[in-house]
């Protein structure tokens, strides 16, 4: 517990300094029980995991064995397709859902649009779901004789069904398909939201100036909305990173590895294989030390703009 | 070429919609079908959702594992408010330069993955077992401690409280009520709609919560709603009838909070960012 310096102080100020004193008290006794509960179930374990991380043994069985597992990561396969893996995602789907949401949101911005709540609900309602329930649904969704190959086959842009699951190449579509279903939305209304802020005149002088409405979307909509598109972004990539429900439910992280996630390994390499408690440790400060790096770059990107 | 572009946007909102939507109505039909049909791609209606739920009730543990899932999430989102919203009240009214230092290392933790942290806390927990066995490895409460603080509520409730009328709280102090009186009588009622958007951030995120109940939750009665609906998933021979039963009954709470509370359920989603 910290307390106020006490200097030697005069008589009359007395009484004000122990009401100081009595008001610093208080006030460190409202955020004890939360600071305690982020000390104890966050950094604790990440000061664990990192003495755990330079030892390696089944179980229980433990012993310290320096940098060997970080140098086993980079010769692990099955570590190196997960982060392939997670790789592909992150390039793929986050620029994918973002440039779509934020083609939905100028479209819902329009003034003159009708039904403008009801669309604006629907897109939304995705991100009701549970990360399992969706999931579920849409290995369903995407099984070899599921409603989606039912449906392409039907109108003829498929003769024979798509092995959506057990394809290493249209397994990974349909994850990426599955997660910009369940996000889409959720982006769209940050960018809605920004969209509702932007003064109106300045499309106006440009419409007067002759920008048609692709010049209005890349050199207005775009640079005004730079901040949120960041922070999407941002928070968009560290949720791929740490993707683990959906891949999970819906491909298991198969065929063979051609889905499986960093988040993923970790948890196969504790609770499915014999446990390696020590080597899923460092498998764990792999993904911090990502996170780490792309947070940084926001902040770097974030900083040079003011 | 104006009306030519109004089609156009239609027409990209039409798709994207009946995108959105698809899953949600394939799921309520085929509740209502046997699984057969639904495997033959039928999409209308049927007249099974009694039978699907019996089979449901009958089969699977579906009502232990709602009332799982209401005992975590219930418990979690009233002990997380109060704790996120004492400290964001804390960290605000009763500001300094130490407690500032500590806010800063407290958001820090918003960038550790929980999948790095599983390990180090499943062992955590499986040393507690073997002293305190109502708190360790396949008990609620394990379920419940590690999520109950997450620094993003600390920071969403000190957000708000930023535009809170401080001078109440004066005036409540002249009044004579104590410190614990001034959060308790004027901040809490003065704020119920950040507590309103807090309550569903927390209890959608506890809900749903998968990874840690995966791991810590090991006994078949223990078992939540979503650890429920992906072993019923990852069954080799389905019955889709009764699983798509159980997903609209496990979606439904959050559907119907959505609904009701459209305005504190987006806010809630989108946190303080403005």
């Amino acid at each position: 517990m910290i307390t106020p310096k006490t200097t030697t102080a005069i008589e009359p100020v007395k009484p004000n300094k122990k009401m100081f004193k009595a008001n610093a008290v208080i006030g460190w006794s409202f955020i004890t029980i939360a600071s305690a509960l982020i000390f104890l179930f966050y950094f604790y374990p990440m000061a664990q995991a990192f003495m755990m991380s330079f030892q390696s043994g089944a179980g229980t069985n433990l012993t310290f064995t320096g940098f060997d597992n970080y140098l086993r990561l980079f010769k692990d396969p099955t570590f190196l397709a997960a982060v392939k893996n997670t790789v592909i995602y992150l390039i793929i789907q986050v620029p994918v859902m973002i440039l779509l949401a934020l083609l939905l949101s100028v479209l819902l911005n329009e003034k003159t649009l009708k039904f403008k709540g009801f669309f604006r609900t629907a897109i939304f309602l995705p991100c009701v779901t549970s990360l399992v329930a969706y999931s579920v649904i849409f290995k369903y969704l995407f099984g070899i004789d599921g409603i989606i190959n039912m449906m392409l086959m039907k109108v003829s842009i498929i003769s024979e069904p798509i092995q959506w699951l057990t394809d290493p190449f249209w397994a990974k579509i349909a994850i990426i398909v599955a997660i910009t279903w369940r996000w889409t939305g959720y982006n769209m209304i940050f960018y809605l939201s920004s969209l509702q802020n932007i003064d109106q005149s300045i499309y106006e002088a440009a419409k007067i100036d002759g920008a048609s409405a692709f010049q209005q979307f890349f050199k207005i909509t775009i640079p005004m909305l730079k901040p949120i598109i960041l922070f999407t972004s941002i928070t968009s990539t560290i949720g791929t990173l740490q993707l683990f429900d959906e891949v999970m439910n819906i491909t298991n992280g198969g065929p063979g590895n051609a889905t499986i996630t960093i988040s993923q390994y970790i948890y196969n390499l504790s609770f499915k294989y014999t446990p390696d408690f020590g080597y899923a440790a460092t498998v764990s400060y792999a993904i911090v030390i990502m996170i780490v790096i792309f947070s940084i770059i926001q902040f770097k990107v974030a900083g040079e703009k003011k | 070429m104006k009306n030519l572009k109004k089609f156009a946007g239609y027409t990209v909102l039409i798709i994207a919609t009946v995108i959105s939507i698809f899953p949600f109505l394939w799921m309520v039909v085929s509740a209502t079908n046997k699984s057969v049909e639904v495997t033959k791609g039928r999409l209308l209606p049927g007249g099974h959702l009694i039978e699907n739920f019996t089979n449901l009730i009958e089969t699977v543990n579906l009502v232990p594992a709602l009332v799982n899932s209401a005992k975590i999430s219930i418990s979690t989102t009233i002990l997380a408010l109060l704790i996120s919203s004492l400290a964001g009240y804390g960290f605000e009214i009763f500001k300094s330069k130490s407690k500032d230092i500590v806010f800063n290392i407290l958001l820090i933790s918003m960038m550790i993955p929980f999948a790095a942290l599983m390990v180090p806390l499943f062992r955590m927990f499986g040393t507690i077992s073997q002293n305190v066995p109502f708190l360790g490895i396949d008990t609620l409460t394990a379920a419940v401690l590690p999520t109950l603080t997450t620094a993003f509520l600390i920071f969403f409730f000190r957000q708000s409280t930023k535009m809170f009328p401080k001078d109440i709280l004066e005036a409540g102090r002249i009044d004579g009520l104590s410190e614990l009186g001034v959060f308790f009588r004027i901040y809490v009622p003065t704020m119920k709609t950040t507590y309103a958007a807090a309550a569903i951030i927390t209890f959608m995120a506890s809900w749903n919560n998968y990874l840690w109940p995966l791991v810590v939750l090991q006994s078949p009665e223990k078992q939540t709603i979503p650890l429920l609906i992906s072993t019923l998933g990852s069954s080799y021979s389905p019955d889709y009838g009764v699983i798509m039963t159980a997903i609209v009954i496990a979606t439904l709470p959050a559907a119907l909070i959505f609904f009701i509370m459209q305005k504190h359920f987006v806010a809630g989603m989108m946190g303080s960012v403005k």
